[in-house]
C-alpha cells in the first residue's frame, strides 16, 4: 500500500470515529435515543442478533431471495436482449411495450406481485428478476446493436457464419455492456428483496427492519440497516472482481499509458 | 506491360487469361438514396485491375473510391454496370478480398496473437496449424513479443501491423486498402508502406489502395487512378512505371518519381482549390 492511500484509510477512520462519537454523545443530551438510538446500542443489539444466530438467519434468506432473483432475472435479461438486439423487426415492434414497462415504478408491481405470487419465496426472488431483467436486459441490448456494422461486414468477408458471428464478436461486446447491467442491479436487486421482506415476509433483514420500527426498537433497526449495507457491498465486490476476470483487456486499458 | 508476380500466389486458382484483368469494374455507377434523393456516387467507371497489380485511386474525398472498393468486396452492386472478379459478376461478399480501413477493427478482448488468429478460428482450422501459421505472421510483420498484449496496449503503428497480419492470416489474393495509414505520422507511414510493399511483393498481392496522400499514390503504385468531382469519375489514369521493388527510402530523389508527383500535383491542384471553396456539401 503507498504511502498515500495509507493516509487517506487513516483519514476515513478519523472520519468514522468522530461521527460515532458525536452520535454518542449526542445521544440522550441533544436528540432522543428513541429516534436516533447510539452506536453502543447499535453494537450491543448487533451483537446480540450475530450471537443469537439471527442475523446470519435472516440474511440467509435476504441472501437467496437477491442472488436467487438476481440470477434469474439476469440470464433472463441477456438471453433476450441477445435475442431482440440481432432481430431488427421484433425489437420495433416491442419497444415502446418494453421502454413503457421500463418506466413503471416497480414498487408499483410489488401488491400484484403478492397477489400473483403469495407471500413465500417465490414473489421476492420472482420481484428482485423483474427489477434486475429489465436493467440488464436493456443494457446488454444497447450492447449487442452498438457492435458496429464495419466489424461485422469484414468478419463476413472473412466467411464468418452468423453463429460466428454471435459467437465472437457480438457477445463478447455486450459482455463489457452486460456488466454495467449487472453492477447497476446489485443495488436493485436488494431494495426489490427487502421491500418484498419489508410488504410480506417473517423472514430476511426487510422483516428485521419492519418489526423493529414496529417495536420503537430504533438500535435494532440500525443493525439491520448494517448488516445490508455489508450484504450489499459484499455483492458489489463479487461482481467486480467477476468482472475483472471476464474482461482482463479492461485491465490493461486501465494501466496503459494515456494516448489521446 | 511489366511483369510483377515474383513469387505465385498461394493456392491454385483458376487460371487467368492475361488479358483479362481479375478486378474489372466495367461502366459502373452507383447512386445513394441521401435525404429522400437519389445521389450519383459515381459515374462511368471503367478500370481493370491485374493480377498482382497494385493500383492506388486518388481524389478529393467525397468522390466515390471507397464506394469502389465496397463493390469490389460485394457490400452492394452498382446501380448501372457491372463489377467482375475473375470474370464472374460480384454478387454477395467476395470471399476473394480482405478488407482494411483506417480503423483497425481489431477485437479489443482479444491479445495480438488471437486477433491474427481469428481468420484461421472462423474457417476452423486444427490448433496446431493455427499456432503456427499465427506466429510466422508475427514476425512478418515484427511483432515479435508483443503476441499477448491486447489492442489498447498498441501504439498505432503496431495496431495496424496486427491489422495487416489479420488480413494476410486469411490469405485473400486482393487486398482492398482504404487508407489504411492515415491517421498515422509520416515516419510511421513510411515505415508501414515499405513493410507493405515488401510483404504484398512477396506474396504477389493485388491491391486496390485508397489515399489522400498524393506521395503515397505514387510511391507505392504500379498504376495511379485520379478521380475528380462530384460524382466521382477517373479523370486520369497515370502509368507509374518504377520497377515492382522499390526502395521507398531514397525514392523521393528518383527523377521520374519527382516527375510523376509533380504531374499528380498539378492535376490535383484545381480540384483541391474548389474543395477549399465550396467546402461543406
Amino acid at each position: 500500500m503507498s504511502s498515500e492511500s495509507r493516509f487517506i484509510l487513516l483519514l476515513r477512520l478519523a472520519f468514522v470515529a468522530v461521527v460515532l462519537t458525536v452520535w454518542e454523545l449526542a445521544s440522550g443530551r441533544l436528540v432522543s435515543p428513541f429516534f436516533v438510538s447510539s452506536p453502543s446500542d447499535i453494537a450491543a443489539k448487533l451483537w446480540a442478533m450475530i450471537a443469537s444466530g439471527r442475523l446470519v438467519y435472516h440474511a440467509s434468506y435476504t441472501a437467496v431471495h437477491a442472488l436467487a432473483g438476481f440470477a434469474l432475472g439476469a440470464a433472463a435479461g441477456m438471453v433476450f436482449g441477445m435475442m431482440l438486439g440481432r432481430w431488427n423487426r421484433l425489437a420495433e415492434v416491442l419497444d415502446p411495450f418494453l421502454m413503457g414497462f421500463y418506466s413503471v415504478p416497480k414498487i408499483a408491481l410489488a401488491p400484484l406481485f403478492i397477489l400473483w405470487f403469495g407471500v413465500g419465496t417465490e414473489m421476492k426472488v420472482l420481484f428482485v428478476a423483474m427489477i434486475v431483467f429489465l436493467l440488464v436486459f436493456l443494457n446488454t441490448y444497447t450492447g449487442v446493436r452498438s457492435v458496429s456494422r464495419e466489424q461485422i461486414t469484414i468478419l463476413k468477408l472473412m466467411q464468418a457464419t452468423e453463429a460466428q458471428i454471435i459467437a465472437k464478436v457480438v457477445l463478447p461486446s455486450a459482455v463489457t455492456w452486460v456488466f454495467t447491467g449487472l453492477r447497476l442491479s446489485v443495488p436493485y436487486a436488494l431494495i426489490g428483496a427487502i421491500m418484498g421482506e419489508m410488504l410480506a415476509s417473517n423472514r430476511g433483514l426487510g422483516y428485521v427492519l419492519a418489526e423493529s420500527t414496529a417495536q420503537f426498537d430504533t438500535g435494532g433497526a440500525f443493525a439491520g440497516l448494517i448488516a445490508i449495507i455489508a450484504m450489499a457491498m459484499i455483492l458489489n465486490a463479487a461482481v467486480r472482481v467477476a468482472e475483472r476476470k471476464a474482461m482482463p483487456w479492461k485491465q490493461a486499458e486501465t494501466e496503459r499509458e494515456l494516448s489521446f | 506491360m511489366m511483369s510483377l508476380k515474383k513469387v505465385e500466389p498461394a493456392g491454385t486458382v483458376a487460371r487467368l487469361q492475361p488479358a483479362q484483368p481479375l478486378i474489372e469494374f466495367r461502366d459502373v455507377a452507383k447512386h445513394f438514396l441521401v435525404d429522400g434523393e437519389l445521389r450519383p456516387a459515381v459515374e462511368d467507371v471503367n478500370l481493370g485491375v491485374r493480377q498482382g497489380e497494385l493500383v492506388t485511386l486518388v481524389g478529393p474525398s467525397g468522390c466515390g473510391k471507397s464506394t469502389l472498393l465496397n463493390m469490389a468486396a460485394g457490400m452492394f452492386g452498382p446501380t448501372r454496370g457491372k463489377v467482375l472478379y475473375r470474370s464472374a459478376e460480384v454478387t454477395g461478399f467476395n470471399h476473394s478480398v480482405g478488407y482494411m480501413t483506417q480503423q483497425d477493427h481489431l477485437l479489443p478482448w482479444r491479445s495480438v496473437r488471437d486477433n491474427i488468429a481469428l481468420p484461421l478460428e472462423l474457417r476452423r482450422e486444427p490448433a496446431d496449424r493455427r499456432m503456427a501459421r499465427t506466429e510466422e505472421l508475427v514476425r512478418l510483420v515484427g511483432l515479435e513479443g508483443f503476441e499477448r498484449h491486447f489492442p489498447s496496449q498498441l501504439s498505432g503503428g503496431m495496431k495496424k501491423r496486427c491489422g495487416l497480419a489479420r488480413l494476410l492470416a486469411y490469405d485473400p489474393e486482393t487486398l482492398l486498402m482504404d487508407e489504411p495509414f492515415g491517421a498515422l505520422d509520416a515516419q510511421l507511414r513510411l515505415g508501414l508502406q515499405m513493410e507493405l510493399l515488401r510483404i504484398v511483393r512477396r506474396l504477389g498481392k493485388t491491391v486496390l489502395f485508397v489515399t489522400h496522400d498524393l506521395d503515397e499514390a505514387i510511391a507505392l503504385a504500379d498504376r495511379c487512378i485520379v478521380f475528380g468531382g462530384r460524382p466521382g469519375r477517373i479523370t486520369q489514369a497515370i502509368d507509374v512505371g518504377l520497377p515492382p521493388e522499390r526502395d521507398l527510402l531514397t525514392l523521393r530523389f528518383d527523377e521520374s518519381y519527382v516527375r510523376l508527383t509533380q504531374r499528380l500535383w498539378e492535376l490535383m491542384a484545381p480540384e483541391m482549390a474548389r474543395a477549399g471553396e465550396g467546402a461543406g456539401r
